[in-house]
C-alpha cells in the first residue's frame, strides 16, 4: 500500500515531536506498520526519505525491535509469556495447548489470516500469571481454555475484551498506530486497576479500620 | 509487624484515579506549583534530604544523581524516564503507569525544573498499548490543562514531554542502550564515561530516571524530605512498591517502608500456595542471585539484601514452591538473556549461547557433572567482563542455583531428565485440587 498525503502529513507531526528528526524513526516504523501490517520495503524507503537516511540505515534499526514484523502477522497478534514465571504457572501449557489447537509453530498465522503466534518475554503482569496478550493488550490469568475460548472469539471476529484494557480489542493496524503516540480515545475505557494491583492498598485500609 | 505504606498506591482504588480529574481530588499537580516557586536548587537538596534513591534496581541517590548535571553551561538539558520494565518478575511501573499516570508526569515536570531541562521523554516499553494510551491521553490532558507546554503554571517556565514507545528489546532498559534507541539507533549500551550527566541524549547532559523514582518526588515535596525519610531503614529511606508473584496465595502489589521482609509480607498477604513450601525466590527480578526460605527474614533494602549476596533490584519476589525445577526455571531465564544479549560484547553473546546449551543438556539429563564445574568457569568469564549489566545479569540464577541446589542438577544426571512434574508447578494444578 502507498501512503497518501494525509499518512506523510501524519509523518511529519511525528517527526516535529522531536528536537532532532532521527529520534522519530521508531514512532515512524510503528506507523508504517499501522498502514501495511508489517514492515514493507515502501515502509522503509519512506521513512528514510523523510529522515534523510540510507535505507540500509533504517533496516538496521527495524531489524534490532522484535516488534516490527518483516512478514504479515494475524488482525490479531496472540502473544504466551512464557518466561520462568508464567511457563512455570501454565504459560507452557498454554503456549503448546494453543499451537494444538489453532494448528500453526511458533511466529505462524492462520490461515484465514485472523489469528498469530508467539511466545513472549516477561510482559510486566507477573502478578496476574499466566498472561496472554493480544495486539499487545493484557488477557490476565489465563487457562488453556480460555486461551482457545480467546483465539476462538478472534476468529468467529468477535474477539473478547481484555482485562486490562479497552472494551473493543482493537485490530493489529489500529494498534500498532497507538504505539506511534497516536491518541486513538480509547484511554478512559477498562479498570484503572486489576484486583492484585489493589491488594495491598486494599489490606492496608481493612487494617486501619481495625 | 511492619506495616504497609500506600502513597503512591493510595487512591489506585478509585475508578478514575488515571484521569487529570481523579489526579486533582487529592492534591494532584499542587507539588509541581509548589516546586517551581522553589529555587531549582532548592529542590535537588530536597531530593537529596530526602534520601530517594533509584528504583529502577542500582539504587543510585536521586538528588545526588540530579546534582551532577552541569549548570549555567548553555547547553540543553534533558530527562529521561525509563519505563522500559521489562526484567523478568518486575511488574510494578506498568501498573502504576495504568492506574496513575499524572503522578508520573507531575514528577517530570518537578525533575525537569530541578534539572534545568526544558524537554522530557518517557521511553516506555510497546508492549503495553493501553498503557500507552492512558499515558498519552494524560500527557494530552495535562497539556490542555497548562501544565505542559509554555509558561506552565504562568511560572514562565517551558517544559515539552514526550511519550516514546519502545519496541522490543529488554536491553533499551539499560540507560545508555536506551538513548542510543531514542536518538533513532539499534538500542546497543555506550562506554561509560563519559556518564550521561555530562554526555547523555544528543551528547548532551541527561537525567535518566525509573518511573517509579520519579513518581515518588511529588510526595516527597508536599510532604517534605523528612516525611519521606521517617520511612524505611538507615540508608534505605522511604516507601517502594514490593511485587509479589508465582506460588502465593495472593499475587499483587504490596507499598511498604524499605526493609519490610519476605515473611512479613507473606504473612500480610496470605503466604505461598496451600499446601505448599516456599523453595527459592528473587529479591529483585532474574538478574538478582535467588534466595531460599533461609532469607525470609532478610530486610528488603539495598543493604540488607546485598549484605546476604543477592540485590534488591526491581523489587520483583518471585516465589516458587517445591514443585518447580530449579534447572528448568534457570535455563529459562538463562534463554531469555542469549535472546535479548545486544550481540556487541563476545563475552555475553557467545557466553549466553554456550549457557543454554549446557543447561539444555542437564536438563534433559543428557551432561555430565562436570557441566556444572564448565557452566561456573563460562560465568566466571562473563561476569565483570562483559560490556554492560545484562551479561553480570544472565550468570547470577546460575551461580546462585548452583550453590543452592547442586544435587537437584545432578538428579536430572542419575535420573536421565527431570524428577518432577511440571503440571503440578501450574495454578490449574492447585484449582484442580480444590485449594
Ligand atoms: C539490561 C538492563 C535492563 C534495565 N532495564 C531497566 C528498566 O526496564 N527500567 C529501569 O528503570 N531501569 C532499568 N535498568 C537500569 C537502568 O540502566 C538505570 O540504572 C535506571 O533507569 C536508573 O534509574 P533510577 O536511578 O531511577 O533507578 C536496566 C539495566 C540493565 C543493565
Ligand atoms: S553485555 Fe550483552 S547486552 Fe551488554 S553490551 Fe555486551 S552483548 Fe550487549
Ligand atoms: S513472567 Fe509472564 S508477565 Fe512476567
Amino acid at each position: 500500500m502507498a501512503f497518501t498525503d494525509k499518512d506523510l502529513q501524519v509523518m511529519d507531526s511525528i517527526i516535529n515531536r522531536y528536537p532532532r528528526k532521527r529520534s522519530a524513526i521508531m514512532p515512524l516504523l510503528h506507523y508504517a506498520q499501522s498502514r501495511d501490517g508489517f514492515i514493507t520495503s515502501d515502509g522503509i524507503e519512506t521513512i528514510a526519505k523523510k529522515l534523510d537516511l540510507e535505507t540500509a540505515e533504517v533496516s538496521a534499526v527495524a531489524t534490532f525491535y522484535t516488534q516490527y514484523k518483516r512478514k504479515p502477522v494475524g488482525e490479531y497478534h496472540v502473544g504466551v509469556c512464557t518466561n520462568t514465571l508464567c511457563a512455570v504457572m501454565g504459560g507452557d501449557e498454554i503456549f503448546a495447548g494453543l499451537k494444538d489447537h489453532l494448528g500453526i509453530e511458533n511466529d505462524g498465522v492462520t490461515a484465514d489470516g485472523k489469528v498469530s503466534l508467539e511466545h513472549i518475554e516477561c510482559n510486566a503482569a507477573c502478578d496476574f500469571a499466566p498472561v496472554v496478550m493480544a495486539n499487545w493488550e493484557f488477557y490476565d490469568n489465563q487457562t488453556v481454555q480460555s486461551a482457545k475460548d480467546l483465539v476462538d472469539s478472534m476468529r468467529a471476529g468477535k474477539p473478547k475484551a481484555p482485562t486490562r484494557g479497552p472494551d473493543v480489542l482493537q485490530n493489529w493496524k489500529e494498534t500498532s498506530a497507538v504505539l506511534a503516540g497516536i491518541n486513538d480515545g480509547h484511554a478512559n475505557e477498562g479498570v484503572q486497576a486489576g484486583a492484585p494491583t489493589l491488594l495491598g492498598l486494599n489490606i492496608s485500609k481493612k487494617g486501619a479500620r481495625g | 509487624m511492619t506495616q504497609l505504606t500506600p502513597v503512591l498506591s493510595a487512591h489506585w482504588d478509585e475508578k478514575d484515579s488515571f484521569t487529570i480529574a481523579g489526579y486533582k481530588r487529592h492534591g494532584g499537580y499542587d507539588a509541581a506549583a509548589k516546586a517551581l516557586k522553589m529555587e531549582p536548587d532548592a529542590v535537588i537538596q530536597l531530593v537529596k534530604d530526602s534520601g530517594l534513591r533509584g528504583r529502577g534496581g542500582a539504587g543510585f541517590p536521586t538528588g545526588m544523581k540530579w546534582g551532577f548535571i552541569p549548570q549555567g553551561d548553555n547547553k540543553d538539558h534533558y530527562l529521561v524516564v525509563n519505563a522500559d520494565e521489562s526484567e523478568p518478575g518486575t511488574c510494578k511501573d506498568m501498573p502504576l503507569l495504568l492506574a496513575n499516570p499524572h503522578v508520573l508526569i507531575e514528577g517530570c515536570i518537578i525533575a525537569s525544573y530541578a534539572i534545568r531541562a526544558k524537554y522530557a521523554f518517557i521511553y516506555i516499553r510497546g508492549e503495553v498499548t493501553h498503557v500507552v494510551r492512558r499515558v498519552q491521553q494524560a500527557i494530552d490532558d495535562a497539556y490542555a490543562a497548562g501544565h505542559l507546554g509554555k509558561n506552565i503554571f504562568g511560572s514562565g517556565v517551558d517544559l515539552e514531554l514526550v511519550l516514546h514507545v519502545g519496541a522490543g528489546a529488554y536491553i533499551c532498559g539499560e540507560e545508555t542502550a536506551l538513548l542510543d534507541s531514542l536518538e533513532g539507533f539499534r538500542g546497543q549500551p555506550r562506554l561509560r564515561p563519559p556518564f550521561p550527566a555530562i554526555a547523555g541524549l544528543y551528547a548532551r547532559p541527561t537525567v535518566v530516571n525509573n518511573v517509579e523514582s520519579i513518581a515518588s518526588v511529588p510526595a516527597i515535596i508536599a510532604h517534605g524530605a523528612e516525611w519521606f525519610s521517617s520511612m524505611g531503614t538507615e540508608k534505605s529511606k522511604g516507601m517502594t512498591l514490593y511485587s509479589l508473584s508465582g506460588h502465593v496465595t495472593n499475587p499483587g502489589q504490596f507499598e511498604a517502608p524499605l526493609g519490610i521482609t519476605l515473611r512479613e509480607l507473606l504473612e500480610i498477604s496470605g503466604g505461598v500456595r496451600a499446601g505448599h513450601q516456599l523453595k527459592f525466590w528473587t529479591p529483585g527480578g532474574s538478574s538478582t542471585p535467588i534466595f531460599t526460605s533461609a532469607h525470609l527474614d532478610t530486610p528488603l533494602d539495598y543493604e540488607g539484601v546485598s549484605a546476604a549476596g543477592s540485590m534488591l533490584g526491581t523489587k520483583a519476589l518471585q516465589i516458587f514452591d517445591e514443585t518447580t525445577c530449579i534447572v528448568r526455571a534457570v535455563l529459562r531465564w538463562t534463554e531469555f538473556y542469549k535472546h535479548e544479549s545486544c550481540g556487541k560484547c563476545t563475552p555475553c553473546r557467545e557466553g549466553t549461547w554456550w549457557l543454554v546449551q549446557i543447561l539444555r543438556d542437564l536438563e534433559s539429563g543428557k551432561g555430565s557433572e562436570a557441566d556444572l564445574e564448565k557452566l561456573l568457569d563460562l560465568c566466571d568469564n562473563i561476569m565483570g567482563r562483559s560490556f554492560c549489566a545484562l551479561g553480570d545479569g544472565a550468570t547470577s540464577p546460575i551461580t546462585s542455583s548452583i550453590n543452592y541446589f547442586r544435587e537437584e542438577y545432578i538428579a536430572h544426571l542419575t535420573h536421565g531428565g527431570c524428577p518432577l512434574d511440571p503440571h503440578a508447578a501450574t495454578v490449574f494444578a492447585s484449582a484442580k485440587a480444590g485449594v
